[in-house]
C-alpha cells in the first residue's frame, strides 16, 4: 500500500502542493492525473524521494520514507521513467540488471529473474542484446518495466508510460500494459495527464489542480459528480476517450 | 568573511609549498656544482651561437677532460640568461651590447670593464672580447640596391615610404635596434610594409621578393649566400656587439681550470673566421662539431647516425607526450568533474586553464626556467599546463551535456554519488572526454618541438636547429617524425574509441 499523507510542499515561499492525500490499495492501480503545472511532477519527485518536503508522510505498507534510506527506498519502489528513461549506453539487459549488479546480487539470481521478467512483460529474448536506440517505443517501455520490478518492490511508479507513442501503439500496449500489472500483482501508482489512459488502466484516480487535490474516486465518480467546474471541463476537453471506459 | 579567511590561510600555505619546492630545486642546482657532474655550455638559437657553443664545450673537453653536456639551440637571450641566473647552464656565448642593453637596461655602458662590474653585482662574470663585433646591420639585395643607388642606410629615406621591411623581433624591441635607428637616420617607414617576422625567415622572405629590407647580424653567413648589401652605418649608430662568454662567478670560483681554458680563446676568433665558420655551417651544412674541431685543430667528436638521432628524439619526444598526457588525464578529468560540481570555482578552474592557454610558449618556457632549470622539466611543466584545457574542457562540456533525466532516473534507482558518476555520467560523457584527450595528444606533439628550445631535446632539436642553419632536410628530420607521430596518435585515439566509447553511444549517426 502506497499512501501520501497531508503533503504540503513551498518553493520560496510559494505554495505548490497543499495538503495532498492519496491512498493506492494493496495490489491496485491508481492515476494520479492533472494538466501541467497541477503538482503532479513534484508530487512524483517527493515520492521517489528526490526531493525533500515541507510537512507529511509518504509510507509504503505503513514504513514512512524518512525512515529510510536512500538504497532502501529505491528498492521498495519501482520507477518507470517517461518515454522508459533507458541509459542509452547500455543493453537493455544491463539496464533491468545494473541496479541488481550494484546491490550485489549473484549472477544466477539476476539471470533468473531477469528471464523471469521478460515472460511478464512478453518481450522477445533477442531484445535484451539491443541498446535503447536498436529498439522500438513499446519494447523501451517494456524493459523499463523490467527494471523497475527488478528488486522486487512493493510500488511501481509510472510516469506517463504512453505519452511518446504514436496513438495506434498506445492503444495496443494500453491493453498489454493491464495484463502486465495483473501479472506483476503490485501496488501501482500511474502519474498521467490522460484521462483516456487512466480510465483504462486504473481502478481509481486523484486529480490535482493548482498543488491541491480536487477529487478523488473512480471515473463515474467524475462524470456523475464532479466535485468542481474544472473538474467537469477536463474531462470536456478529452475527446479521445474509448467509448467502453465513457460506459462503464 | 571567515570562509574568505580561510581560503587566504590555505592559498599562504600553498604559496609556502610551493617555495619550498622552488628552494630545494635551487638547492639541488646549486650542489650540483659540487658534485662531478658535467659542464653545462648553453647556445643561442643561431647559427654563431651553435658554433661557439660547440667551441666552447670542445675547449673544455680537450682542456679538463671534464664531462661537458650541451644545451644549445636555447631560445631567445632572455630564456638563456634565466638559464644561467638559476644554475642551470654554467656558460655561453654573448654580445657586449646584448648584455648591456637587453639584460643590464644600461645601454650607456660600453667598455667590457664597464659592463663586467655591472654583472659583478648580479653575480656573473665575462671574459674578454673572443675578437670579433657582431652588430646589427642592414640588408638590401644587390640588384635592390643598385636599381636605388643605396650605399648608408640614410639613402633609404628617399624610399622610406614604399620599402617592404621585414625585421626579426628582438630587433623592433630594442632600444638600440629599430626604434633608435629611426630616429638617428630621421627615417619614416611606413608601418603597413614594416613586419616582424623570425628572423632565420626573413632571409627567405627576401630572397622571394616578399620584403627588400632586413635586419642581419654583420657576420651571418647568409650574407654571402644570398649576396646581400649591408647597407654601411655612417652615423655609428649600431653599438658595438664584442663576443665574450658569460658564466656566474661561482662557476668561474669552482672550475677555474675551464675558465681558464675558455679565456685562452680571447682575441683568437677573427670576424673573417666567425664569418667563415658560419658559411661553412649555413652553405656547406658542415656540422657544427667538425667546424669546431677544425677551428681548434682537433679531432671532431664522433657524431650519431641519423637512425639513432632520430630514434633518440623519438623516445625524448614520447617521454615528454607521454608525461604530459598522464598528468592531463589524472588531473584534468577530475578538474573537469569538479567543475561542473562546484560552480563558482568550476568557471575560475575554467578560466584559468583558457588563461595558461593564451600565455605564448616560449614566455611559458622562460618563467618555468626560475622554477625548473632547463632541460626536460620545464618543458614537461609547459606541456602539462598546455594539454589542461582541452581535457578539462571536454570533461565539463561532456559531463555538462549528460541528460539531467538520466541522473534524476539514476538517484531515483538509488545509485550512489560515485555509482551516478562512474556508471552513468563518465560513459556518457565518454565521447566528448576521448576527444579531449586527443585534442591535447596532437597538439602536446607539436607543442613539445618547442622543448628543444629549453634544451629538452626531442623532434623539435632537429627543427631548431635546422631553421637557424635554413636547412631543410634537418628540419624534416625533425618534421616529419613528428607528424607521423601525430598520425599514429591519432589512429591509436580511434582504437582507443572503440574499446572505451560504450557501444550504445558509437553507432549514431
Amino acid at each position: 500500500m502506497l499512501e501520501l499523507q497531508n503533503i504540503y510542499k513551498a518553493y520560496e515561499g510559494k505554495s505548490v502542493l497543499t495538503d495532498v492525500n492519496l491512498v493506492v490499495p494493496q495490489g491496485a492501480t491508481h492515476a494520479l492525473i492533472g494538466s501541467s503545472g497541477s503538482g503532479k511532477t513534484t508530487l512524483l519527485r517527493i515520492t521517489l524521494g528526490l526531493i525533500p518536503f515541507d510537512q507529511g508522510y509518504v509510507k509504503i505498507n505503513g514504513q514512512a520514507l524518512l525512515s529510510f534510506t536512500p538504497i532502501e527506498w529505491a528498492n521498495r519502489i519501482g520507477y518507470v521513467p517517461q518515454d522508459g528513461g533507458l541509459f542509452p549506453h547500455i543493453t537493455a539487459r544491463n539496464n533491468v540488471s545494473l541496479i541488481a549488479k550494484l546491490r550485489g546480487m549473484g549472477k544466477s539470481q539476476i539471470d533468473d529473474r531477469v528471464e523471469e521478467l521478460r515472460k511478464v512483460v512478453d518481450l522477445d529474448a533477442a531484445i535484451l542484446t539491443r541498446y535503447p536506440h536498436e529498439m522500438s517505443g513499446g519494447q523501451k517501455q517494456r524493459v523499463a518495466i523490467m527494471r523497475a520490478a527488478m528488486m522486487d518492490p512493493a510500488v511501481m511508479l509510472l510516469d506517463e508510460p504512453m505519452a511518446a507513442l504514436d496513438p495506434l501503439i498506445r492503444r495496443s500496449l494500453q491493453q498489454e500494459l493491464k495484463s502486465i500489472f495483473q501479472r506483476l500483482g503490485k501496488t501501482v501508482l500511474l502519474v498521467t495527464h490522460d484521462l483516456g489512459e487512466a480510465v483504462f488502466l486504473a481502478e481509481g484516480m486523484t486529480m490535482l489542480h493548482a498543488g491541491a487535490v480536487v477529487q478523488t474516486g473512480t471515473y463515474g465518480d467524475f462524470a456523475q459528480r464532479p466535485a468542481n467546474a474544472f473538474v467537469t471541463q477536463f474531462i470536456n476537453a478529452q475527446r479521445t476517450l474509448p467509448d467502453a471506459a465513457v460506459m462503464s | 568573511m571567515k570562509l574568505g579567511t580561510t581560503i587566504g590561510k590555505r592559498l599562504s600555505g600553498a604559496a609556502a609549498a610551493i617555495n619550498v619546492v622552488a628552494l630545494s630545486l635551487a638547492a639541488v642546482c646549486g650542489a650540483r656544482a659540487f658534485a662531478a657532474e658535467p659542464v653545462v655550455v648553453g647556445g643561442k638559437i643561431f647559427t654563431e651561437g651553435y658554433i661557439l657553443g660547440e667551441i666552447a664545450a670542445q675547449t673544455v673537453e680537450s682542456a679538463t677532460h671534464a664531462t661537458v653536456t650541451r644545451k644549445l639551440g636555447m631560445g631567445s637571450t632572455g630564456l638563456l640568461f634565466e638559464a644561467l641566473k638559476s644554475g642551470a647552464i654554467d656558460v655561453y656565448a654573448d654580445y657586449t651590447g646584448t648584455l648591456a642593453e637587453a639584460i643590464l637596461k644600461r645601454p650607456d655602458l660600453k667598455s667590457l670593464d664597464d659592463i663586467r662590474q655591472a654583472l659583478g653585482a648580479m653575480g656573473l662574470t665575462i671574459s674578454g672580447s673572443l675578437g670579433f663585433n657582431d652588430t646589427y646591420a642592414l640588408a638590401v639585395k644587390d640588384g635592390f640596391a643598385d636599381a636605388h643607388g643605396l650605399k648608408t642606410i640614410g639613402d633609404l629615406i628617399p624610399i622610406q615610404a614604399s620599402v617592404r621591411a621585414a625585421f626579426s623581433y628582438e630587433f623592433m624591441d630594442r632600444k638600440d635596434g629599430y626604434p633608435g635607428l629611426v630616429d638617428s637616420y630621421h627615417l619614416n617607414f611606413n608601418p603597413q610594409t614594416v613586419n616582424r617576422m623570425e628572423h632565420s625567415l626573413s632571409f627567405q622572405a627576401l630572397d622571394q621578393n616578399a620584403v627588400d629590407l632586413i635586419d642581419v647580424y654583420s657576420t651571418d653567413a647568409k650574407i654571402k649566400k644570398f649576396g646581400l648589401r649591408l647597407l654601411e652605418d655612417d652615423h655609428h649608430y649600431f653599438p658595438v656587439y664584442q663576443a665574450v662568454w658569460v658564466a656566474r662567478q661561482s662557476f668561474v670560483l669552482q672550475h677555474p681550470r675551464e675558465w681558464q681554458a675558455l679565456k685562452g680563446l680571447e682575441g683568437r676568433i677573427s670576424a673573417e673566421a666567425m664569418l667563415d665558420m658560419n658559411a661553412q655551417a649555413d652553405i656547406q651544412k658542415v656540422s657544427f662539431a667538425k667546424i669546431a674541431s677544425q677551428f681548434l685543430g682537433s679531432e671532431a667528436p664522433g657524431s650519431e647516425s641519423m637512425l639513432n638521432g632520430i630514434l633518440l628524439r623519438t623516445r625524448e619526444h614520447l617521454w615528454l607526450v607521454g608525461l604530459s598526457l598522464l598528468f592531463s588525464v589524472l588531473v584534468g578529468v577530475p578538474l573537469g568533474v569538479a567543475a561542473v560540481r562546484f560552480q563558482t570555482a568550476g568557471q575560475a578552474i575554467l578560466l584559468s586553464s583558457a588563461l595558461i592557454q593564451t600565455v605564448p610558449s616560449l614566455a611559458l618556457l622562460c618563467f618555468l626556467i626560475p622554477v625548473f632549470g632547463v632541460g626536460t622539466k620545464p618543458a614537461l611543466a609547459a606541456l602539462c599546463l598546455y594539454s589542461l584545457l582541452p581535457v578539462v574542457l571536454n570533461t565539463f562540456t561532456g559531463i555538462r551535456g549528460v541528460s539531467p533525466n538520466h541522473l534524476e532516473n539514476a538517484r531515483a534507482f538509488g545509485l550512489t554519488r560515485p555509482q551516478v558518476l562512474f556508471r552513468v555520467v563518465l560513459p556518457l560523457a565518454s565521447p566528448t572526454l576521448l576527444a579531449g584527450i586527443k585534442t591535447a595528444t596532437i597538439v602536446s606533439i607539436g607543442t613539445a618541438t618547442l622543448a628543444a628550445l629549453v634544451g629538452a631535446g626531442g623532434y623539435g632539436a632537429p627543427i631548431v636547429s635546422g631553421l637557424a642553419l635554413n636547412d631543410v632536410p634537418t628540419i624534416l628530420t625533425g618534421a616529419i617524425p613528428a607528424a607521423l607521430m601525430a598520425l599514429v596518435a591519432y589512429g591509436m585515439f580511434e582504437v582507443i574509441g572503440l574499446l572505451l566509447i560504450p557501444a550504445g553511444l558509437r553507432r549514431r549517426g
